[in-house]
């Protein structure tokens, strides 16, 4: 009888195999060809912006040139300040990252390592941060930088973004997991915290600088109803503004529409290729949105 | 979330030789590593919610530095008795109801079948997840054109199927149904990520298991993967919600809330009253009214989700 179970239960289980395999295959093929259809606007975009105006004109459709093109590449850098747009954008974004990655790693690293007095309230404070809506809050912030005298700065760009309560939380997450053991050795070796800080735990907190680093990076980069509300002269306009600006303005051909957008996600895309895992696994570790 | 305590326990404190003068140290210390977070902090996230409150009550014009005359709970009133303003509440409403349940239910469908696929995996997440980091105004310019009358990939492409396209933006229909799919197109691979994370994390024993007892993959699906993955549909459907309710960016480069207003958002409303027209104080009381929305979703799901799990 024993048998009989047993052999039946193989042959269920190779049937099931069998079954799931199928399965795989068909998840396989849908996946694939809805991953390829989720590729045909950034595909098109890009064999459009190498076509010249007037066969996009008679044929807006076709995926194939005679005559392949850099023009409009070219006079997307002449009509418009891409270039300027391009510096502001790398400047903010840069800045925004570093001063995130320290400011958040200092506080992070004392809510992880130190016991003090009113660290509790502290977390309270950042925790309640997490829910406010940035967005929700641009007409106060407004003002209160027109008070401060520092519209249209870049420092209005950077500022707000540093205090960033998610990036104090994966920080502090991460600084959790150093041992306590190593820190108190140090502590008897007569090493300063700032001297823990900055020789122990930021090199080992590697993977959370880059994870902060990357997503600060994206999201300054991609922001744009702040930008568009301190930025207002054509020069100091971030890639996101500068861009916005040209759907529906006359006098610019599909072409280098279409060259424009592919260069404003160009950089995006780079620092996407480059650190997929890390952005993926920060998505996934942190749920920030 | 366990925070350590400050005061040391009855036991350590006779071990612990100096315990006052050490835990004085360490709150200066903690303090000083604190301060230049809590300085922008209180500057330009706590600063903004309480400038935001104080001009509420204020006839506030954006354009002066000064308060203007104090109106009390008249701009609040203004605000609840404004149909433009629940006009443009229920075109963000809208929007979330069009777009959450094509951007939960659609992403879980594809990180499942992603999970059924050993090789390869980088090609979908590049081209789910690529769209994600890509600016806004990219995407809008891009779209722009796929949506363009007569000459757009999507008008043509039903052409040739021989359905009638709808004006995409020149009609409040039309409009919603771009915005629809521009969004589900863009965002679509945050919430697989998320999925895709929390499917890895169910041991592949399990699967084997009901495998060998004869489960279906469909069998498996509805009763090992589904309920693993609660957790993770609840948290995805609670960040779409208020990620969709803070709409702006696509609504406002696309169309410009247009057709005649008829899509714009309130994050627009509030940019247009405050930023147009300059009624500041009037603006701020929006805000706060749209503000108090989304903070009562969010603790609403924060007790309900805290509930589940204290029964479960």
């Amino acid at each position: 009888m024993t048998t009989a179970t047993l052999s039946r239960n193989k042959e269920t289980s190779k049937a099931d195999k069998l079954g799931s395999k199928s399965f795989n295959r068909l998840a396989a093929t849908c996946l694939t060809l809805w991953a390829l259809i989720w590729l045909v606007p950034f595909a098109w975009a890009v064999i459009t912006s190498f076509r010249p105006g007037d066969e996009i004109t008679a044929d807006p459709m076709s995926i194939w040139s005679d005559h392949w093109t850099l023009d409009a590449y070219t006079n997307a850098f002449k009509l418009n300040s891409i270039g300027w747009w391009y510096l502001n954008s790398f400047l903010i974004s840069t800045l925004s990252v570093i001063f995130t990655v320290v400011i958040c790693s200092l506080i992070a690293f004392g809510l992880a390592h130190l016991r003090f007095q009113g660290k509790g309230a502290l977390m309270i404070l950042i925790l309640a941060g997490l829910m406010v809506p940035m967005e929700a809050l641009v007409l106060p912030q407004f003002m209160e930088f027109r008070l401060l005298g520092l519209l249209g700065t870049y420092w209005a760009l950077i500022l707000p973004a540093t205090a960033s309560p998610v990036a104090v939380f994966v920080f502090r997450s991460f600084l959790k997991g150093i041992p306590d053991a190593l820190i108190e050795a140090a502590r008897i070796d007569g090493a300063s915290w700032w001297r823990i800080y900055r020789e122990i735990c930021m090199p080992l907190c590697r993977p959370a600088i880059s994870a902060v680093g990357i997503f600060t990076f994206i999201t300054t980069w991609n922001a744009f109803l702040w930008p568009l509300l301190v930025l207002t002269q054509t020069k100091s306009q971030t890639i996101p503004v500068g861009l916005s600006g040209l759907l529906g303005a006359t006098g610019v051909n599909q072409a280098e529409v279409l060259a424009s957008a592919v260069l404003g996600l160009l950089p995006l895309l780079a620092v996407f290729l480059v650190a997929q895992r890390q952005i993926v696994q920060g998505v996934a570790s942190t749920g920030i949105k | 979330m366990t925070t350590t305590t400050t005061a040391p326990g009855p036991g350590i404190a006779k071990v612990d030789t100096t315990p006052i003068d050490n835990s004085g140290r360490d709150t200066k210390a903690g303090w000083l590593f604190s301060a230049p977070f809590l300085v922008l902090y209180t500057l330009f996230l706590i600063g903004p919610v309480i400038v935001g409150l104080v001009i509420s009550f204020f006839n506030t014009a954006t354009v002066k530095n000064d308060l203007g005359e104090f109106v009390a709970l008249e701009n609040y009133t203004d605000v609840l008795g404004n149909l433009d303003f629940w006009k443009s509440m229920w075109h963000s409403t809208l929007f979330t109801i069009l777009t959450v349940p094509f951007l939960v239910v659609l992403p879980l469908l594809a990180a499942i079948f992603a999970s059924r696929i050993s090789r390869h995996q980088w090609f979908y997440r590049i081209a789910f997840f690529a769209p994600y980091v890509v600016p806004s105004a990219s995407v809008c310019l891009i779209f722009g054109f796929i949506y363009a009358p007569e000459s757009g990939l999507f008008v043509k492409a039903l052409g040739l199927v021989g359905l009638p396209a709808p004006d995409f933006l020149g009609s409040t229909d039309g409009a919603w149904l771009s915005l629809t799919i521009l969004t589900v197109w863009w965002t679509f691979g945050f919430n697989f990520v998320l999925y895709t994370a929390a499917l890895q994390e169910i041991p592949e024993e399990t699967y084997e298991a009901a495998a060998i007892d004869g489960a279906s993959p469909w069998q498996q699906l509805r009763s090992i993967t589904v309920p693993l993955l609660r957790p993770t549909l609840s948290l995805v459907l609670m960040l779409q919600i208020l990620a969709s309710l803070k709409v702006f960016d696509q609504i406002f480069i696309l169309l410009q809330g247009g057709p005649n207003l008829s899509t714009r958002p309130v994050i627009q409303y509030i940019y247009d009253t405050g930023f147009t027209t300059y009624r500041g104080g009037y603006a701020a009381a929006a805000t706060m009214v749209y503000f108090a929305i989304l903070v009562i979703i969010s603790a609403v799901w924060m007790l309900a989700t805290r509930r589940r799990g204290a029964d479960a």
